[in-house]
């Protein structure tokens, strides 16, 4: 398989700060416009539902990282902190959008929330499991938690399942976008189960042939 | 070049102020009448009526909300899709069957209907995802549409259809069609017959767009939003409840009456508040107390005396 030129090496570091400038753009550009009183129609909902949007979006490419590189190769391993910290950051401020632009800080609506409404349990369930992981996300946490670390950030596939099924759940009819979220979500949870046979029988069906491409480059 | 002169009006050319200004209650007489001989006209035309009683004392919601944020699902699901994807849509010629049981079955013409008392009134809506506008409907109360096939004495109820026309209707057609068609709602006899319960054929003093229901919808407005069927091609007096369509698809969600009330959650989110369109961005957001009945209980609350209401929500 053809494979897409490498990123040199000297860009990586920029590459990585380009994404997180970039992932948080429809954020400031949304927040902008509804600030500005230009988001037609219910601006506080239109900036909850982009927010909610795009954390699944960085959740569902945080757990594509793998399969990618399982599968054709392509190793964006050094996306993943990013990616992982940008979901982070738009369930926090979804979150946030909902608790002081929605509810207006209305605590007993809030609460009621959280505890009467499944989907909001579910969200909520998701950003708890998030703040672990946003914490850990630094080299130094990497080396002070070893292999506990690996296991710990395993939390992302129930994060990205919770959050797959908190968008369907909150919706009047589940449709094709819903679906698709849920779709993903399941293929790339479902890689996981299957990658570690997958990999071993690639390298036991052709491991000369890897190892001549890497040599030549 | 010769300077400009104005030519001289013979004083007996003015019109005398009196006609003049009777000129603009002519119009308003005229216009509904002139719209009805010329249904088929382009979209959006002007259509003057007089106030009714029946107007709330709160600020309008802006027209470009009123037809810009709004559930139509047969033209997709999301806020903006009416708006968007209801181009392709001809509301005129049209017809609305009303049949069933009553002694005079008829299909009416459009202009029929426009050639009924229209009178603008300004309308809360609360639609039953938490949150609410102000809209100055133009139309008639249904009662005088009954009135005209004589229900028979064994009429309970009154089930109304939208047109089912997937060519002109994207949301009817393809994969993942959000609900079964035709959209069918219900109400009790004397919910229909209800002085507030009107079916409008304009908002904004214009007929209605595309979007919002053309050519004729139902507005109730003690309802949640979803009562208020678009495009309406069938109304059938029934003796047993008719079906509705967000009661059948989720019927521990939505149910046959969708009174407004701040009491009864549904099961996904609090009915107690609503937020008002219009206010112009995050800090202009409004969020109010859900009122019973939406306001309208004076109304209308003698139609449910010694109902449960949380039973029958």
């Amino acid at each position: 398989m053809a494979k897409l030129p490498a990123l040199p090496k000297r860009f990586h570091t920029a590459s990585v700060w380009a994404l997180y400038w970039l992932g948080l753009c429809p954020a400031l550009a949304a927040f902008y416009l509804g600030a500005a009183g230009r988001l037609p129609g219910n601006p506080v909902k239109e900036f909850e539902h982009l927010l909610g949007i795009w954390a699944l979006r960085f959740l569902v490419a945080t757990l594509a990282i793998t399969p990618i590189r399982d599968l054709f190769g392509i190793n964006w391993l050094r996306y993943r902190r990013a990616l992982g910290l940008l979901a982070f950051y738009y369930v926090a401020m979804h979150f946030l959008a909902y608790f002081l632009l929605d509810q207006v800080l209305n605590m007993p609506a809030i609460i009621a929330d959280i505890s009467r409404r499944p989907f909001i349990t579910i969200g909520m369930a998701g950003l708890v499991m998030l703040i672990p992981l946003a914490l850990t996300s630094n080299n130094w946490s990497i080396r002070r938690l070893g292999s506990r670390w690996n296991q710990l950030h395993k939390l992302a596939y129930v994060i990205a399942a919770a959050g797959a099924l908190h968008f369907a759940m909150s919706v009047k009819v589940v449709g094709l976008e819903q679906m698709t979220y849920l779709a993903l979500v399941a293929l790339l949870l479902g890689w996981r189960l299957v990658r570690k046979p997958y990999l071993k029988r690639k390298r036991q069906a052709n491991p000369p042939h890897r190892h001549a491409k890497d040599a030549v480059a | 070049m010769p300077a400009y002169r104005p030519p001289r009006i013979a004083p007996s050319e003015i019109t005398p102020e009196r006609c003049f200004l009777s000129r603009r209650t002519f119009l308003a007489t005229t216009a509904g009448a002139l719209l009805g001989a010329g249904a088929g006209a382009a979209q959006a035309a002007a259509l003057a009526a007089p106030k009714g009683k029946y107007t709330v004392d709160e600020d309008l919601t802006p027209e470009a909300d009123v037809t810009g944020y709004n559930n139509f699902y047969e033209f997709g699901t999301g806020k903006a899709d009416p708006a968007a994807n209801s181009d392709a849509f001809k509301p005129t010629p049209w017809t609305v069957k009303v049949d069933g049981l009553v002694a005079k079955p008829k299909e009416f013409g459009l202009e029929e209907l426009l050639a009924l008392p229209l009178e603008e009134r300004v309308y809360r809506m609360r639609c039953v995802e938490a949150w609410s506008m102000v809209i100055p409907w133009t139309g008639f109360p249904l009662a005088a549409l009954l009135d005209k096939v004589e229900p028979l004495g064994s009429a309970k109820y009154v089930s109304f259809e939208t047109v089912v026309r997937p060519e002109q209707m994207p949301g009817q057609s393809g994969f993942f069609q959000p609900l079964p068609w035709p959209y069918r709602e219900g109400l009790r006899l004397d919910e229909a017959r209800h002085p507030l319960t009107i079916l409008s054929v304009g908002v904004y003093g214009k007929t209605l767009p595309n979007q919002n229901g053309a050519p004729i919808r139902l507005v109730t407005p003690w309802k949640y939003g979803f009562k208020g069927i678009k495009s309406i091609v069938r109304i059938s007096l029934t003796e047993t409840p008719p079906p509705s369509t967000w009661n059948l698809s989720a019927p521990t969600e939505y149910g046959f009456y969708a009174n407004v009330n701040p009491a009864v959650d549904h099961p996904r989110w609090s009915q107690a508040t609503e937020n008002r369109i219009g206010g112009g961005g995050f800090f202009g957001a409004n969020r109010r107390d859900t009122l019973p009945f939406n306001g309208y209980a004076d109304e209308v609350a003698g139609l449910y005396a010694g109902m449960d209401l949380k039973a029958n929500f």
